[in-house]
């Protein structure tokens, strides 16, 4: 497959995801694995589970997958770069409109209500990240810890994901011992 | 122009950063958002409910749409750009590095115990990143100690509506219905109830 190709197909992805994570899975089984066959089900369900668990753009990480396995490091870089290409555009023209009608009273009404909505959005995403990652007291207490630190005590999310890192690392290590 | 390359650069470290440390998905970005917002001044807690809206009413990822919006606001369209590249790169750096070694990668004993440590304090960054923001939707001083109502019946008003807005989202029958929908009524309500 050529490059050209791979962009373009890459930028009619990102040109339809909305949403983001695992609601893109049944648009990516439709592109890449019935409509072009470049990989398997089983692999973009290999490729999701890692992307959900190393850091960064879950939707960044599958399509740097996938340009890889395809035309490797160039392949990488040209399929994430096909991914963004329609969002920014977008963002950065609703971004300018939003700057000229931001001070309405009727805009920050709307606004208003809109974040209510998306708060209660938020706290049923949240939740179902929660049934499914934690499980036991020791996973319940990395999220309180983590809760508690940010929250109450204004810790930087960076030293929180670095901590649980060095934990994780010291858990394994010791339960192999 | 120096003070303008100089923004761009710490765009692209800050972008960089998040990139690097958010674990699990879009909503994993706006922890660090927040912190941007306090050390840069760059974006409120109520602009971060508000891009969280546009981004899931528009195509792609959150966090890309994210990074965009906040870098055009600070330093226009070089600005989203940068913004955008830094939050990728390390993504692209990543998986390009596990790609290869992806069986191995996901049998490893160690690798295993270091994400079930990471992602369950990724998750309590998130449900503090969105404590906060509600705090912010609902009107509430995010002061621990001195709960100040900012206007007693419109802060009980938007509780009470985020109470519903939180009863569809977890009903079976209504919790599949597409986000748009919610952030419309949202909007909707908001203008006729002048929130």
């Amino acid at each position: 497959m050529s490059l050209t190709k791979l962009y373009f197909m890459f930028v009619r992805i990102g040109s339809m995801m909305i949403g983001g994570g695992y609601s893109m899975l049944p648009l990516l089984i439709r592109e890449l694995v019935e409509r072009h066959q470049i990989i398997t089900e089983d692999e973009l369900t290999d490729y999701m589970a890692v992307a959900q668990c190393t850091p960064g753009v879950i939707a960044i990480n599958v399509a740097t997958f996938v340009g890889y396995k395809v035309r490797r490091i160039k392949g990488a870089v040209i399929a994430s770069l096909g991914v963004i290409l329609v969002p920014m555009i977008l963002i950065v023209l609703i971004a300018a409109l939003l700057q000229s009608i931001a001070g309405y009273p009727i805009v920050q009404h709307i606004f208003a209500g809109i974040r209510i909505a998306v708060c209660a959005l938020i706290t049923a995403s949240v939740y179902k990240l929660y049934r499914k990652t934690v499980v036991n007291p020791t996973t319940f207490s990395m999220f309180l810890l983590a809760f508690l630190l940010v929250a109450v005590g204004g810790v930087s999310p960076v030293f929180i994901v670095l901590g649980a890192a060095v934990v994780g690392l010291a858990w394994g290590g010791l339960k192999r011992c | 122009m120096l003070t303008f390359l100089f923004t761009l650069a710490i765009l692209f470290v800050e972008f960089f950063k998040t990139g690097l440390f958010a674990v699990g998905g879009g909503l994993a970005t706006i922890p660090f958002i927040r912190e941007m917002g306090a050390a840069h001044g760059w974006i409120t807690e109520a602009e971060i409910a508000n891009i969280i809206a546009i981004a899931e009413s528009t195509p792609g990822p959150i966090g890309v749409n994210t990074a965009t919006y906040v870098g055009f606001k600070v330093a226009g369209i070089p600005g989203s750009v940068i913004a955008t590249i830094g939050l990728v790169t390390p993504s692209v750096i990543i998986i390009i590095l596990v790609a290869g070694a992806i069986r191995r990668y996901s049998d490893s004993h160690l690798i295993k115990s270091l994400f079930t440590s990471i992602r369950p304090a990724a998750i309590g960054l998130i449900t503090a990143a969105g404590f906060s923001l509600l705090l912010v939707a609902i009107g509430v001083k995010a002061d621990f100690l001195q709960f100040r109502f900012s206007a007693d019946l419109y802060t009980l008003l938007k509780l009470g509506l985020y109470g519903v807005f939180l009863f569809f989202a977890f009903w079976k029958k209504t919790s599949r219905i597409h986000p748009l929908f919610f952030i419309l009524t949202g909007g909707a309500l908001g203008a006729i109830l002048s929130l």
